[in-house]
């Protein structure tokens, strides 16, 4: 669902930067934290008041893995793909969650609850194989604990 | 308070002991990501009740403290001054748990037996925290602090000696300071082992309006985590390091200023920096007139954006710049024009963390630890198939053997060894045959591999090298960042070729051409990323051809990996029957009556691999 976008709060972010384009990386990472993705909207705001071209704006937007132009679920799912991860199964959780969900990688259930993503090393390697819902770190994941995880948050809604 | 002497820093120094020593026990809970996820916080909250209800307050300190480095034996928990090890604490009963350890240790003085370590091989029980194997052999000097002083906590730094490496230093002469470090030789941590001495004389030599000193935490390796902890645990010794080296480059009127860089993924060393920031500032350690010597240096936290190009320093610049972190020819040298076209100094996390170290107890002593060209310690993440798991700090020139099976504790589930791959995506897998190869700098890159940032990922019978060349092949493709032809589209072609490989289309011709990609990447490519890009194929193909050569001629995965190429099947001698994974498979695949051998109808499998997962009896068989 595309979120309503409050150009008074991107004007603040903007101006907590003083207005320099040489912290349009912070000021993205602020609007993100405040919509979970970057509306169009906001992002003509940046182009207008850093007067700079939208392009460049558009380019950082994709360049960075942690952007995200597309509106995101309420939880986040990142299932880590590190080296160490991987060996012990990570691809096999990610299928799981594929399976159970119904979604690709980077897709977001109909809901709007789910999002699932992959990232390339979450440094909790000791603990592999790793996801993490939203702030929570879940460590030693086997394919069978999937449907459980995705239950739990589910059922958190209610 | 400001510290403006060594007097006031002696002061704060010995107002914290005295206060640390006034009590009988210091209980110390682990607060890095590992421990955390297993609810460490929780336990922490419990015992602080438990230890208020019996009325231990003036006895007993609590204190949460950065990792441990045995993230996987977490929660852990240390008892001071006693060394009681203490782990998995709790994972089920957090309450039960802090009840048993106030009663028993802090109440009656006794250990708790059920959470003690015990040895996976003598099934031993151990007590004392540098007994364990696992400590026994590590020397910890830029993980000093880590798991021992509360990051949160700026007293508890200088209780331990810190910042006193920085007021020496700001009495010493800015080139003596070079000099010094020069001498202990001490290399880039970062993976390129540039000698940090030299990097700081040329940033010094050239001139500019401005310096900046940056400290790289964007540790994109995947399976390497050591700056995570580092920052996370010792925010302080990185602030002191990089004060330290902003003084030795400063010349004339020239400000200099600094930003820490550090990877998006890792919030909670966001957080422990930013209070460590505050706290320096609020003491007179950072900002103006820093110890009242006049010198002036502040530094500010930027988080990347989650491209692993951005470890590579000209990209992690632009990137600072607020522009795509794309990088630049090494032609022009960030000492003269990096950041803004200034002159830049650029370090890693752990290199700026055995700064202070260096300082306080000199050159020579640094560099009488390790190997000739290779001084002092590296820390390594050691991951993968080996029994114990954690951040390990070890002397360079240790034998790799000791690291995997006397630290590690040997391979899980009594597996074969089979290979260490060091270095990440940028990096090379080294087999067994090697396992006594002394670890440094250059011995690692003699055998085709690298040092890397430290990340020492071990590999057992079960792992297939041509998968594990796919995976760095693929993970450098999505994060190559297109600039330079060469990486772009030699990684895609790469990629493409492993393709066929893992799904028996492969033809002979491929290695050769898997041989010339990594050839002309190696010549061609713009940064580190694509130079080193051919390392995990080309070590792969060297030392694990026969691999190579069942995938392509026999079309069989031998290690059982590679899902197109494999069956599941369930081996009836160990099959005890206990339907755990009929109930478990998402397909209907499994067939079978209770107690009775179970069987797999291949039609029907879709090789999701639940079943391995789950079962508890080896049966569950990949060929």
């Amino acid at each position: 669902m595309q979120a309503k976008v409050n150009l008074k709060l991107v004007d603040e972010v903007i101006k907590s930067w003083g207005a320099d384009p040489a912290f349009l990386i912070p000021m993205m990472q602020d609007i993100q934290a405040q919509y979970n993705y970057l509306p169009r909207p906001a992002l003509n705001r940046l182009q207008e008041k850093l007067n700079i071209p939208l392009t460049r704006v558009s380019e950082v937007a994709t360049f960075y893995k942690t952007f995200s132009l597309k509106p995101k679920g309420k939880y986040i799912i990142q299932v880590c793909t590190g080296t160490a991860c991987h060996l012990r199964g990570a691809p096999r959780i990610a299928d799981s969650f594929m399976r159970e969900l119904g979604i690709e990688v980077n897709g977001t259930t109909k809901n709007g609850l789910f999002t699932l993503s992959t990232v390339n090393c979450l440094g909790a390697c000791a603990l592999a194989p790793v996801v993490k819902v939203n702030e929570d770190v879940h460590g030693q994941v086997s394919s069978d604990k999937v449907k459980k995880i995705i239950e739990a948050y589910a059922a958190r809604k209610k | 308070m400001k510290i403006n002497s060594l007097a006031d820093l002696e002061s704060v120094k010995s107002k914290a002991l005295a206060a640390s020593a006034a009590m009988e026990k210091t209980v110390i809970v682990c607060g890095g990501t590992g421990c955390l996820s297993y609810g460490s916080a929780e336990l922490a909250s419990a015992l602080e009740r438990k230890i208020k209800d019996r009325k231990l307050n003036a006895k007993v300190m609590l204190k949460m403290s950065g990792c441990h480095g045995f993230c996987e034996r977490g929660p852990i928990v240390v008892i001071e001054p006693d060394k009681i090890y203490y782990q998995r604490v709790g994972r089920r009963d957090k309450e039960k748990a802090a009840e048993e350890l106030v009663e028993t240790t802090l109440v009656q003085g006794k250990v708790v037996e059920s959470f003690l370590y015990s040895d996976p091989v003598t099934k031993e029980r151990m007590i004392d925290y540098y007994k364990i194997p696992f400590y026994a052999k590590q020397k910890r000097i830029a993980l000093r602090n880590s798991g021992h002083i509360n990051p949160a906590d700026i007293d508890d730094y200088i209780a331990t000696g810190g910042y006193a490496a920085l007021v020496k230093a700001l009495a010493m002469k800015p080139e003596a300071v070079i000099e010094e470090i020069k001498k202990s030789n001490l290399r880039g941590r970062g993976g390129g082992g540039y000698p940090t001495g030299r990097k700081w004389e040329s940033t010094r030599k050239a001139e500019g309006p401005v310096k900046y000193i940056i400290c790289n935490g964007d540790e994109g390796d995947p399976g390497a985590f050591m700056d995570r902890s580092i920052m996370e645990g010792d925010p302080h010794t990185v602030l002191e390091g990089m004060v330290i080296a902003a003084y030795a480059i400063a010349k004339g009127k020239a400000p200099a200023h600094g930003f820490i860089y550090v990877r998006h993924e890792y919030p909670l060393a966001v957080k422990n920096l930013t209070k460590a920031i505050e706290q320096a500032r609020e003491h007179g350690l950072l900002g103006k007139n820093i110890l009242n010597s006049g010198f002036d240096f502040d530094l500010r936290i930027n988080r990347g954006g989650g491209a692993f190009v951005c470890g590579e320093s000209s990209a992690l610049m632009r990137s600072l710049e607020g522009r795509v972190g794309e990088p630049r020819a090494k032609y022009v040298h960030a000492t003269e024009k990096g950041l803004w076209d200034q002159p830049t100094n650029l370090n890693n996390v752990e290199t700026y963390a055995c700064l202070p170290e260096i300082i306080v107890k000199g050159a020579d002593w640094f560099a009488s630890i390790g190997t000739k060209g290779s001084k002092g310690t590296k820390v390594f993440s050691l991951v993968g198939k080996v029994n114990n798991t954690g951040l390990v700090e070890v002397p360079m020139g240790i034998p790799l053997r000791e690291i995997v099976f006397d630290i590690g504790g040997g391979i899980r589930k009594g597996k074969k060894f089979k290979a260490v791959q060091t270095g990440g995506p940028s990096g090379g897998v080294i087999p067994d045959s090697m396992i006594d190869l002394p670890v440094d700098f250059d011995e690692l890159t003699r055998v085709g591999s690298m040092m890397g940032s430290g990340g020492l990922i071990v590999m057992d019978e079960e792992d297939c090298m041509v998968d594990v060349a796919y995976y760095f092949v693929k993970f450098l493709e999505e994060e190559s960042c297109g600039k330079c032809v060469p990486c772009r589209e030699g990684l895609r072609r790469m990629r493409q070729i492993f393709d066929r490989i893992t799904t028996g289309n492969g033809n002979p011709d491929d290695m050769v051409m898997l041989e010339e990609l990594c050839t002309a990447m190696k010549l061609g490519s713009l940064c580190g990323l694509g130079q080193t890009a051919a390392n995990p194929v080309m070590s792969t193909i060297n030392y694990f051809r026969s691999e190579y050569e069942a995938h392509i001629k026999d079309k069989k995965c031998p290690a059982g990996v590679c899902k197109a190429l494999i069956a599941y099947m369930i081996d009836p001698e160990s099959c005890t029957g206990c339907q755990l994974c009929v109930k478990n498979c998402p397909s209907g695949a499994i067939k079978g009556v209770k107690k009775k051998p179970h069987t797999i109808d291949k039609e029907i499998c879709i090789k999701c691999g639940v079943c391995y997962d789950v079962c508890k009896f080896d049966s569950v068989k990949r060929k």
